[in-house]
């Protein structure tokens, strides 16, 4: 089961929301499938987003895969030690490993994202 | 219904499949990509030692009292005058000189040549040598179907070699084994080849054996190399590492598109030689100027360049990346591109999904081989 305080999305990432700013990142099953994450490119802080909207892209060596914004609103931190370490999306995804956080400017977006129970039976898990 | 013809096998499959190998389509061939993953496996090469099953490959047997001077005559490397046990790194050509792939011919025998070819071309180069066919005096016996192929790669690599039991009676001659020379031995189910050959820059050896002598092969290796901690290894980190010793990758730096010479394999192109397919053609692109080159380039800015990402030098197209990735080893973003020959070292642009990063060409290799010599060789990491 993944983690029940946060919503997911289609593209395997999460998000967590506290006082109206969202942290986001990728989930254990993306992190799987990408392999070692070698390359992290983020958005530039203050930068603005509509929900869908690639904001960046992980590499792996083989790979390229884009980062979406699961909501919209203004980027208001971008996690450095990732850009540094990108091997924290594959040892803590969830945690250590998240990636932007963002200010949501439509907080009724979130009840189009899918819940934990709603990920597990996309991932089977 | 799916139509597509199934994935071909090796004798290996199943014990992929249940050690945890993330499977892919490959050449016909359902292989693995990797395990625990690509910087583990590419560092345990680098390291220490590597299992590859490169099944995949084709193996076309040459026979005959003419095969030797036919097949100089296709290779553009010298074949003829090969002492037995002694291997050959070549193109083959088209008349134009594009690359219709590169392979190993070893010679086995007075008039015992095996021709190694890549998985992806197998088809054509075995067409190639069928239509090249005299009617006598040459026989060809396609003998993939019946060969699995073991690369044992790293600086542990012939200590764990010399454990299989079909080798300790061979292990003298391991230990004298010269680089791109080989031998055959007596296997349980039949003839095996030995060679000191390999496709990621260390010390290693390709071990040719009958379909049914596969599976217990690679279970001795892996149970004798314990103490070695001898890893199992995917087609990723085989690509990660023979691009950093700048190995050339057909369908990358050789296509039919791409002469041996522009390829930076001139070397294995004996101008020389009385004739072979291509030659004419090869001598006059280097009479007029070879029109590229292939150079090794550092990315400097943030981005790692991919297959086919355009380079500019001062604004102007001047070429595509063939290989990038980031390396394992140096721990930077790296590329290999094939430019117009007068492009001068130094700074260059790469651009990558639309963005125009910062590159510049470094010296060639990025990484110095340990085929030859110590196997745990000092490498300056510059």
């Amino acid at each position: 089961m993944v983690p029940d305080d946060r919503k997911y999305t289609q593209d395997h990432e999460w998000i967590l929301v506290e006082d109206g700013v969202g942290i986001v990142g990728v989930t254990d099953f993306a992190a799987n499938e990408l392999g070692d994450v070698v390359f992290v490119e983020l958005p530039e802080v203050g930068a603005e987003f509509s929900q869908g909207d690639v904001i960046g892209t992980i590499e792996s060596v083989k790979a390229v895969a884009d980062l979406f914004l699961p909501v919209s609103g203004e980027v208001v931190a971008i996690n450095n030690e990732v850009t540094d370490s990108p091997e924290l999306v594959n040892s803590d995804p969830l945690d250590d490993g998240w990636l932007v956080k963002v200010k949501l400017s439509e907080t009724g977006e979130l009840d189009k994202l899918m819940d934990a129970a709603g990920y597990d039976a996309l991932v089977g898990g | 219904m799916n139509d597509a013809p199934e994935l071909k096998t090796t004798p290996l499959t199943a014990w992929h499949r249940t050690h945890g190998a993330k499977m892919v389509p490959f050449a016909g061939f359902e292989m693995p990509v990797q395990y625990e993953g690509v910087l583990a496996e590419h560092a345990a090469v680098r390291d220490r030692v590597g299992l590859f099953d490169i099944t995949h490959m084709g193996e076309i047997a040459v026979t005959g009292p003419d095969a030797e001077a036919w097949l100089d005559g296709l290779a553009t490397n010298r074949v003829a005058g090969t002492r037995i046990g002694k291997v050959v790194y070549t193109a083959m050509c088209r008349p134009d000189g594009g690359v219709l792939d590169d392979m190993l011919i070893y010679r086995l025998g007075a008039e015992d040549w095996l021709v190694v070819c890549n998985a992806s071309n197998h088809t054509k180069i075995g067409g190639w040598l069928a239509e090249h066919r005299p009617s006598a005096g040459v026989d060809l016996v396609d003998r993939s179907s019946e060969t699995a192929l073991i690369a044992v790669q790293g600086p542990d690599s012939r200590e764990l070699v010399c454990r299989l039991d079909a080798m300790a009676p061979h292990a003298a001659d391991v230990a004298a084994l010269e680089f791109y020379s080989g031998f055959t031995v007596a296997g349980p189910q039949g003839r095996w080849v030995v060679s000191r050959t390999g496709y990621t820059g260390e010390h290693g050896y390709e071990i040719y054996v009958p379909n049914g002598d596969a599976l217990a092969v690679w279970e001795e290796l892996l149970a004798k190399g314990e103490d070695l901690q001898v890893a199992p290894i995917g087609l990723a980190a085989r690509d990660t590492l023979r691009f950093e010793v700048c190995y050339c990758l057909y369908g990358h730096e050789l296509e039919e598109d791409i002469t041996p010479l522009e390829a930076g394999i001139g070397w294995a192109v004996k101008l020389k030689k009385d004739a072979f397919v291509g030659r004419d053609a090869l001598k006059a692109q280097k009479a007029a100027g070879v029109p590229r080159r292939i150079v090794c380039l550092e990315v400097t800015g943030r981005g790692i360049a991919r297959q086919g990402a355009r380079v500019l030098h001062a604004g102007s197209d001047v070429g595509y990346v063939t290989s990038g990735t980031f390396s394992p080893t140096l721990k930077k973003p790296l590329a290999l591109a094939l430019v117009a020959a007068d492009v001068p070292d130094g700074a260059l642009v790469v651009d990558i999904r639309g963005r125009l990063i910062d590159c510049h060409t470094v010296a060639f290799p990025f990484l110095a081989a340990r085929t030859k010599g110590d196997p745990r060789a000092e490498r300056t990491l510059s």
